[in-house]
């Protein structure tokens, strides 16, 4: 066949050596220490009405936690976060800050050099986490209600804790075999080091009142009609699952690989050198998933790493921040481009990608006709993610836009069940709106089920 | 280059900044590297009498509190006058003098409250070749239980008393320094004068507890479980040093009596602000402390590009300069109206001004206007108090602006012409023939 290249391919584990897999997947930004954070958190003007809380999707009071931290009180700094949003510890290390908080701080504004919320919040929570102090919240008096929610990510875990604070007896049913859905799955390893996702679900877990179940998957070993019965309340928070196709011809062929699972791979490996990687990767897609991948690739000792997006630089879903972070790592960022077939050598193999010029000059995006070819031993697709509607096939849910329907309570069509996080329509697929959501359900659920 | 020389009290220094007595000039080797880094003069750290010196504590001696970044902006200790033997203290004074002829050097004393110790002591001193004495009557711990320092510094005839008996023994010029843990530093600039001091200098170190360990419930710097107030000294006693040279600068009885200022000084600025209060030159010690020697090359430099920016060609020219500009409050201008004013450009919506006026002065700042975050100011309510301006961590974003004709607060019409307290219609003893 003509696109079949006789070009060699490169795809290998074990580029690195031990040190360099730790130091390319450690920590991407240092912990502050004492003297940094009292430092960052003086420079904050304990604003009136504080625009960086306004921005929070949690609403944490984040003039009064930064002060907090500046009168040596890091302990109620970090309950102050977790009050609001009891993953505040992750939060502070995925929320893109640059497009939330930090980018209406009062000193973004004047300076250009925001307060480094992000850092500060994290500096108050390892502080807290760290010094094993007992649990900052009480559970009430037992109500005898029981919740079962679906899936243990953010959304979910976020709502169990609220509840579960509530006295209410919470039951987790999670697909997978560990909780912390993406947190543990798919966030970039060097925002989450050391097992935080798994430190942060078990101290959650220390309100009381919540089990989990792994391996628990709906519309398998759980049913949903069996969860409405059985329970007085359900909760959906169950992400998203398929990466959308590129519906191209040698989309199947070893090489062509999925980001989302690669990155779950690679999340769950502790010895990074058995993870295979090319010598020249491409990635397909312009959010968040696709800067990950990209960089991750690079770290595990890709050679050429290059992101094709369709549109111009202003229309990616990742932000500015992530993208330098994508271009100081050294990945290549091609904008106007459209995958138009993928190459395949002798054995099958993907290797290579071949682009089309895209233009929206007409108003409407479309190819110019105009080809390139570019050597991929991989090829990552990370193009969005779809809801699984099979799911909720019975219909007792409704849905938009292929997502669940929610009300602002987070209450979906069905009385006895709502739904939160990446899964509903209207989400902004972050952790952070992800918990706000399990915490909206959680209190209106609450309110509910006290009548 | 505006010309720095200094000639306090016939004293000539290249500079008016002098070391206080204190650590940076317990001996000859600090003083040398003092005067290698240019400081015009030093009062050497304080001589006791002959005998076995004092001794220190060997535990923790300051304490301080900090600013942002641990900027010190205060610092306590309990330290004691020299621990050094008398006659080394007076054969490196001695040596020095020598070898530094163009640079002050003044000896201050410390010794106990009778004729015979100051008339033992002085002729040594005289000996030394020093250019004068300055009497320690502020030390405010240790040496005021025993007798000395503040003890004496807090009674106004004792100062009057030990200065008369300095100007019979000693032949060069007598500097009083003043402590201000007293209600009214008017008293004992009175006494030295009438006792025939040459000049004051102020202020010693004021009694403080600088901070408490709340592990150990003591006071810091804490010594085997306790601790005893300090001396308060560094930048946070600017504001109180500064008021106590203008007191003494402008009340008539001490009118004319040469001030060495002292307390916070830091840069140039505090240095011409002290001197635009009347003082002939300034003393430091925290700042050297802090910093090292070589913040008087800051010192230096500062305050001749200000004098010659503001065509002033000596010390002498712009000596006091403020001080007819301290009055009492009674006679500030009431007609003298001003009302606060955002500049928008500036202005980075943090709110501060609008809290701090909302919660605790006069509701005249806006918050929200046609649903949008906006802070400006209500001439309606506005007072004019400042606490805006002063708050607002935008430097010249909110200015106080006077205004004419109509004040839109009271609604009534200013009144041109300068009207103060003392004939105000609301004033009880008010001089009612000039309210006509
Ligand atoms: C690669 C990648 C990087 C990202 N990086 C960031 C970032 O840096 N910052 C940020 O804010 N956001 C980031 N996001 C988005 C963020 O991770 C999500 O918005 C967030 O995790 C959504 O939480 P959730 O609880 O709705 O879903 P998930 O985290 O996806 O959790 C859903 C859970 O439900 C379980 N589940 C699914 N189906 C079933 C079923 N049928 N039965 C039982 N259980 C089921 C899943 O196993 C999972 O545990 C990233 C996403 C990806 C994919
Ligand atoms: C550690 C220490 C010791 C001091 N010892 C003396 C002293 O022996 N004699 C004296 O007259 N003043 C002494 N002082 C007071 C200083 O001379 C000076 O008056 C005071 O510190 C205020 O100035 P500053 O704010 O520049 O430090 C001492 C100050 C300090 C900090
Ligand atoms: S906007 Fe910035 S300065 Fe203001 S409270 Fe928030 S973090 Fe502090
Ligand atoms: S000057 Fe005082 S009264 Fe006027 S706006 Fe400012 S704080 Fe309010
Ligand atoms: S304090 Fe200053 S910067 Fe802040 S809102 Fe007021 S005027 Fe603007």
């Amino acid at each position: 066949m003509s696109d079949r290249q006789p070009l060699s391919r490169d795809v290998q584990s074990a580029r690195l050596s031990a040190a360099e897999y730790d130091e390319n997947f450690s920590d991407l930004h240092a912990p502050l220490d004492w003297h940094e954070a009292k430092v960052e958190a003086e420079r904050c003007y304990f604003c009136y009405d504080a625009p960086c809380m306004t921005a929070c999707p949690t609403s944490i009071d984040i003039p009064l936690f930064i002060r907090q931290i500046s009168a040596d009180n890091p302990t109620g700094s970090a309950k102050t976060i977790l009050n609001q949003n009891i993953m505040g510890g992750m939060c502070a290390r995925v929320c893109p800050t640059e497009t939330l908080c930090e980018e209406v701080c009062v000193r973004e504004v004047a300076e250009g050099k925001p307060v480094k919320i992000g850092q500060l919040q994290r500096y108050a929570t390892d502080h807290f986490m760290e010094s094993k102090r007992p649990h900052p919240f009480t559970r009430k008096a037992e109500t005898g209600k029981k919740v079962a929610i679906v899936g243990a990510g953010p959304a979910g875990m976020s709502c169990a804790h609220h509840l579960a604070r509530e006295g209410h007896d919470v039951t987790v049913f999670e697909a997978r075999n560990k909780p912390g859905g993406l947190n543990e799955f798919g966030i970039a390893s060097y925002k989450s080091t050391e097992n935080f996702a798994q430190r942060e679900i078990e101290f959650l877990l220390e309100i009381g009142g919540i089990e989990i179940k792994t391996g628990q998957r709906l519309g398998e070993e759980i049913a949903l009609d069996q969860l409405t019965s059985d329970y007085d309340a359900v909760f959906l928070g169950l992400g998203l699952k398929n990466t959308n196709r590129l519906n191209l011809e040698g989309e199947n062929a070893p090489g062509c690989e999925d980001a989302i699972d690669y990155i779950a791979a690679l999340r769950q490996a502790e010895d990074k050198s058995i993870l295979s990687v090319g010598r020249n990767v491409v990635v397909i897609g312009g959010g968040m998933t696709a800067i990950d991948i990209a960089i991750q690739t690079k770290l595990l000792g890709a050679e050429n790493v290059t992101i094709c997006y369709r549109r111009g630089q202003d229309a990616m879903n990742a932000s500015l921040y992530e993208q330098e972070l994508a271009q100081t790592h050294g990945v290549k960022i091609m904008h106007w481009r459209q995958p138009n077939s993928i190459k395949l050598n002798e054995q099958g193999e993907v290797c290579g990608l071949e682009v089309e010029t895209t233009s929206d000059a007409s108003g409407k995006l479309s190819g110019t006709g105009e080809m390139q070819i570019i050597q991929a031993d991989q090829i990552f697709k990370a193009i969005g993610q779809k809801f699984d509607s099979t799911l909720l096939s019975d219909h007792q849910v409704e849905l938009e836009q292929g997502r669940i329907k929610v009300s602002d309570t987070r209450q979906t069509s069905h009385q006895k069940i709502w739904a939160g996080g990446d899964c509903i329509v209207g989400g902004e697929d972050l952790t952070v709106v992800a918990v706000e959501d399990g915490k909206i359900a959680a209190q209106h659920i609450n309110s509910v089920l006290q009548g | 280059m505006a010309d720095l020389t200094s000639n306090f009290l016939g004293i000539s220094s290249p500079n008016p900044f002098w070391l206080a007595s204190a650590p940076p000039t317990d001996k000859a080797y600090n003083v040398e590297r003092a005067f290698e880094a240019g400081w015009g003069g030093v009062v050497w750290k304080t001589l006791g009498s002959e005998g076995p010196p004092v001794v220190n504590v060997n535990g923790p001696r300051y304490g301080a509190i900090y600013g942002h970044d641990r900027h010190l902006i205060g610092l306590n200790n309990i330290e004691l006058i020299t621990d050094r033997d008398l006659y080394v203290n007076l054969k490196e004074i001695t040596e020095v003098k020598k070898r530094w002829p163009d640079r002050a050097l003044i000896v201050s004393l410390m010794v106990p409250c009778d004729e015979e110790s100051w008339k033992a002591i002085l002729p040594l001193v005289e000996e030394t070749g020093a250019d004068g004495i300055e009497l320690n009557f502020g030390c405010p711990h240790g040496m005021s239980e025993r007798g000395m320092g503040a003890a004496v510094g807090q009674v106004p005839e004792y100062i009057q008393m030990v200065t008369e008996w300095c100007k019979k023994y000693y032949s060069k010029p007598v500097i009083v320094k003043l402590t201000p843990n007293i209600t009214d530093v008017r008293y004992p600039a009175r006494a030295a004068k009438a006792g025939g001091a040459d000049a004051v200098s102020l202020i010693n170190t004021i009694n403080s507890i600088v901070e408490v360990d709340l592990d150990n419930f003591a006071p810091v710097p804490t010594i085997d479980g306790k601790g005893s107030h300090g001396g308060y000294c560094g930048p946070a006693v600017k504001p109180i040093a500064m008021n106590m040279v203008a007191e003494i600068a402008r009340d008539v009885e001490t009118a004319g009596l040469p001030i060495s200022g002292i307390g916070g000084i830091t840069t140039w600025r505090d240095a011409a602000e002290f001197i635009s209060l009347g003082c002939g030159n300034v003393q430091v010690c925290t700042a050297a402390m802090t910093y090292g020697f070589k913040v008087v090359q800051e010192m230096i430099t500062g305050l001749s590009d200000w004098m010659d920016e503001k065509g002033i060609n000596s010390i002498d020219e712009f000596m006091g300069r403020a001080v007819p500009n301290v009055t009492d409050w009674k006679y500030l201008n009431l007609n003298y109206v001003t009302k606060a004013k955002i500049n928008q450009d500036l202005c980075i919506e943090c709110g501060r001004c609008h809290i701090a006026c909302e919660d605790t002065s006069h509701q005249a700042i806006t918050n929200m206007v046609d649903g949008k975050r906006h802070f400006e100011v209500i001439d309606e309510e506005c007072v004019g108090c400042n606490l805006c301006v002063n708050v607002c961590p935008v430097d010249d974003c909110i200015t106080m602006e006077p205004i004419a004709g109509m004040d839109p607060r009271t609604g009534k019409p200013i009144d041109p012409e300068y009207a103060n307290w003392t004939t105000h219609p609301n004033n009880p003893s008010a001089n009612t023939e000039a309210a006509e």
